[in-house]
Formats: C-alpha cells, structure tokens, sequence
C-alpha cells in the first residue's frame, strides 16, 4: 500500500475511475449503444433498434462474418502446426543458429502487415505460383501474420515446462514420437491454446494485409466494415464491428476454460 | 538412483536434428522472406529489369513521402509518450493502491489487445466526431451553431486512438515489474516517513526503468506499423507511410513506389524492433512477457 491516507487513496481511485472510464469504459459502451441506434441526432440516440443486428446476420454481412471466422480458425491452426514444429526443432539446436532463428520467426511480427500484403501481391502475381485473386492469397497473408505470435507462445512454453517429465519417459524407454505426443504435448497444452486464441483474435482483426491481397467473394470484416462506415451506415458498421469483438472474445474465453489436465506450476 | 533421469544408452533421445527446423523454417522463407525480397528487386527493377536508383530518388524526393514519414515518426513518438505516460499512472495505482476488483481491471484492459485497432477509431467518431456526443453536448451547452472540436480529424486524434489502444502493451510489463517490487521495503520506507512520491522516485520508478524502455520500443514499433486506425479515422492530410503505401499500390496501382516505401518502412520497422529485442536482452530476457 503505498498510500495510508484514506482521502488520498479515494483521490488515486477516482483518477483510475476516470481515466479508465472514459479511455475505455465510454468507447465500448458508445460502440454498443451505436450498434443499436435507430437514430441520432442530439446528444444521445432518441430511437433503437435491433435492425442492424438483423442486417448483420443476412446476405453479404453474414457471409463476411464467416468469411473471418473461416479464415481465422485455418490461419492460426496452421500456424500453431508451424509454429510449434519451429519451437520444439529449435529446441536443440546449437546456441547460435537458435538464437538467430529465434529472431528470424519473430520477425514476421516486426513488419507493417501492409508490407507484407504488398509482398504477397508482388510474388505471387507472378509464375510460377499464381495465388492472386484466390483465397489462399488471404489464408497466406494471416498465416503469415500470426505466425510469430503462434512460435513465441509455444516457445515461452518449452522455457517454462520442467524437463524432468520428458526425461523421466525417455529414461523408462518411450521412444520419441510418444514421449512427444503423450508428455511434452500435453505439458504444453496450456501455451498451445493461448497461442491459438491469440491468433484467432488477431486474425479475426486483421486489416492491413487482408486489404491489399482479399479477392471479391471473401471479404472479411474488418475490410467490410470499413466499406459500410464509409459508405455512411455507421450503426451498420457498429453492429458488425460489436459481433467482431463478440466472437473474438468469445473464442479467447472458451478456450481459456478447457480442462487441462497436465496443469502445471 | 541418480542415473534414473539420464537417457538410457543406446537410445536416441528426441533430440530432433538440425534438420527438423528445414521444414517450418523453408514454409516461412516461401510466404515470408521471399514476398520480402521481391519488394526489394521490384524497389530497385521496376518491372523493367535493369536495376536502377531513379526509383528511389523520386520517391524520396516527393512531398508526399516527406510528409508521410514525418506524420509516421510525430505520430509513433507521441504516442509512445502517451502509453507510457497512462500505462505507469494506471498500472501505479492498480498496482500498489489495490481495491477489490484490481486483478480483474488490469485483466479487462489486457483483454484490449485482442480487440481490433479500428474498434477504437469508430468508437471515437460517436464521442469526438463533429456529430458526437461530445461536440453536440457542447453545442446545445453552449448554444452553438458549429462544432466547437475538430481535433479528431487531425493527427491529434490518430494519436489519443493509438494511446488508448497500445496502452495495454505497456501496463502488461509494468504490472509484472511491480508484482515483483517487495511490499515490505515500501511499508517500511513509509514507516520511516517516506512519503508517496518520494518512495515513487526511489523505489518504485528504478524498478520501472526495464519494463518502461521494453513497452516503450514495442508501442514505437507498433505505433510505427498501425493501419487501421489512421485508415478508419481518415483525417485529411494524415497519411503515414503504411497508409501511402496502400494508396499507392491499391488506388494508384504504383507498384514501384509502393515498393520503394516498403522497403523504407519495413527498415525502420526492423530497426525498431532491433531496439526491442535489445532492450529485453540487456534486461534479461522475455521476462516482460512479449513477443
């Protein structure tokens, strides 16, 4: 406790209060409340309405919603394969090539997502793989960009896991592929998930790169939104922007309540 | 029973060659490096073959770029400034004036992180836009014709957006850095008659210094690279230079200069990010819990 005084106390609370509240706490509820807007001219909206859920749920919104959560759940289930295969292989390698190929899958994470839908465009325009204008332009683009984030939590994982567990199985004779899929797997199920979740929030946000390489026919929202604010249909946009973080939030909180059953201290 | 642990002789330990990093690391170098180096050719070739400096000098010498690249840098260094500044003040009061429900905050504003950038921008059209609650409020207080703020529309409000947003990348090592400083040493500095400041400045900050430099060069390099906020917020005028890059290659179908500025901003983007991992180093490690 840092400070004793009871007045001083409520003074640093009602600065947290304030700050947090209108940095934070304001901006998610005026998304919430705009996402029900019927109408708004003053102050505050005079009508609501649940008509741009409705909107949301139907015809190209829809097909947009599952446009991210397609693409999100693919992106970020190859790059935990990706990633975890990079982090258990670097495991023992030599101290200086793992270092710098430590940095190298990192680096993903360090470029402007608008360079990288650049590059994307720039290679695979061109033969010999033609991938512009496909889905698999955007699946690249997200695998890409969560990459790193799907290595670092699986590697911040095998620092943190005891080693004595594998070593005891490798010492009572489980050959390599079982000691990995029924000691050091589990072990790392916690980072596994959490870097799963990650990725799918990340991926399901993902503007940047999604804009320069999305083909028509796979819009995602965070590109669809834009289109719909900027076209004026505010509250539309709002709607869609609130069943985003809905679904993004949804999947972290799920995820994070799975049973685990190798918990670990 | 020592030997109990040590791997039985004979038997090959799971101690996957060299070569099991090929695979992961050649998918990588396919969709990653090679894009990259693509950018770099075409910075240079232009699609028509022969390498050349001209492209280059003509960007660099455009106003468009030179105004871009200062939005980027005052935008990115404000910014920063500002996590910092709210990420120490809130994470100071979460952290050492505690409340029920301090734990279950700082994990609320964690949660931030995985919430959209934009999120934030259209969130601020409805409070600080020229029909927001905050212009309408002051209109009808006031009895104004006209939107008393525009601030919004200008760097200003990329900036306040940016800050709301990268804050939590901040709070995140901080909160961990004083989850480590010893209450005893503050209670009995305070028994002594050290005030809040003084105990602050003597204690707390020292303690800071490597999570404020760690979060301060990751918000740099993240403020640096953000797309969607400059994008959705749109003011006239504040284009930063993942923005023109966009504008080139999309609206303007300028593949070249679009390269020549990736090249350019993927440079200081690596740069930045060389600054953070050398500040995690020099202070041990990923101990500040980031990627």
């Amino acid at each position: 406790m840092l400070v004793w005084s009871r007045a001083g106390r409520a003074g640093a609370w009602a600065v947290l209060a304030l700050l947090v509240g209108v940095i934070y706490a304001l901006p998610a509820i005026i998304i919430i409340l705009a996402s029900v807007t019927g109408q708004w001219n003053g102050v505050l909206p005079s009508h609501f309405t649940l008509r741009h859920y409705a909107n949301a749920l139907h015809g190209s919104s829809a097909a947009m919603l599952r446009a991210s959560i397609v693409t999100g759940l693919l992106a970020s289930a190859l790059a935990l394969v990706n990633g975890s295969w990079a982090a258990l292989a670097l495991r023992n390698t030599r101290p200086l090539p793992r270092r710098v190929l430590d940095i190298v899958f990192f680096i993903p994470s360090a470029v402007p997502s608008v360079s990288v839908g650049l590059g994307l465009l720039v290679a695979f325009s061109r033969p010999p793989v033609l991938l512009n204008g496909t889905l698999a332009i955007v699946f690249v683009a997200h695998f890409v960009l969560v990459s790193a984030y799907s290595y670092g939590n699986v590697s911040a994982g095998l620092a943190r896991i005891t080693p004595e567990y594998e070593q005891i199985a490798e010492s009572l004779g489980a050959r390599p592929w079982y000691r990995l899929r029924h000691v050091t797997l589990p072990l790392l199920m916690p980072y596994l998930i959490a870097a799963f979740s990650l990725s799918f929030a990340l991926s399901m946000g993902e503007l940047g790169a999604t804009v320069m390489v999305y083909p028509p026919g796979w819009v995602t929202l965070p590109v669809g939104i834009f289109g719909i604010t900027d076209r004026g249909a505010v509250f539309d946009g709002s709607a869609l922007t609130v069943l985003l973080a809905v679904t993004a939030l949804a999947v972290l909180i799920a995820l994070s309540r799975i049973p685990i059953k190798a918990a670990q201290r | 029973m020592a030997s109990l642990a040590l791997p039985l002789p004979g038997r090959r330990a799971f101690r996957p060659g060299g070569s099991w990093i090929i695979p992961p690391a050649a998918v990588l170098g396919a969709l990653f490096f090679y894009p990259l180096a693509l950018i770099l050719g075409e910075s240079f070739a232009g699609g028509k073959g022969a390498a050349t400096l001209l492209n280059y000098a003509s960007v660099l010498t455009s106003v468009q770029f030179a105004s871009a690249l200062w939005h980027t840098v005052v935008i990115a260094l404000l910014a920063t400034a500002g996590c910092l500044a709210l990420g120490l003040v809130l994470s100071l009061i979460l952290a050492f004036i505690p409340f029920p429900g301090s734990r279950v905050l700082a994990r609320v504003i964690d949660t931030f992180i995985a919430l959209p950038t934009f999120l934030m921008a259209l969130a601020f059209t409805f409070i600080y836009g020229t029909a927001g609650i905050l212009n309408a409020s002051l209109m009808q207080a006031l009895h104004l014709g006209l939107p008393p703020l525009d601030f919004l529309y200008s760097q200003w409000g990329v900036i306040l957006a940016e800050v709301t947003v990268y804050t939590p990348f901040v709070m995140r090592p901080l909160l961990a850095a004083f989850s480590l400083v010893e209450r005893a040493e503050i209670e009995i500095a305070s028994s002594l008659g050290a005030g809040a400041f003084r105990i602050m400045r003597q204690i707390i900050l020292p303690a800071a210094v490597p999570a404020l430099l760690a979060g301060g060069s990751l918000c740099l390099l993240l403020t640096t690279n953000e797309f969607g906020i400059v994008l959705f917020i749109g003011a006239k005028g504040v284009v930063t230079l993942p923005l023109l890059i966009y504008t080139k290659a999309i609206q303007e179908f300028d593949y070249t200069s679009a390269c020549v500025l990736a090249v350019i901003n993927v440079c200081l983007s690596l740069s930045l990010y060389s600054l953070y991992r050398a500040t995690l180093s020099w202070f041990g490690g990923r101990s500040a819990g980031l990627v």
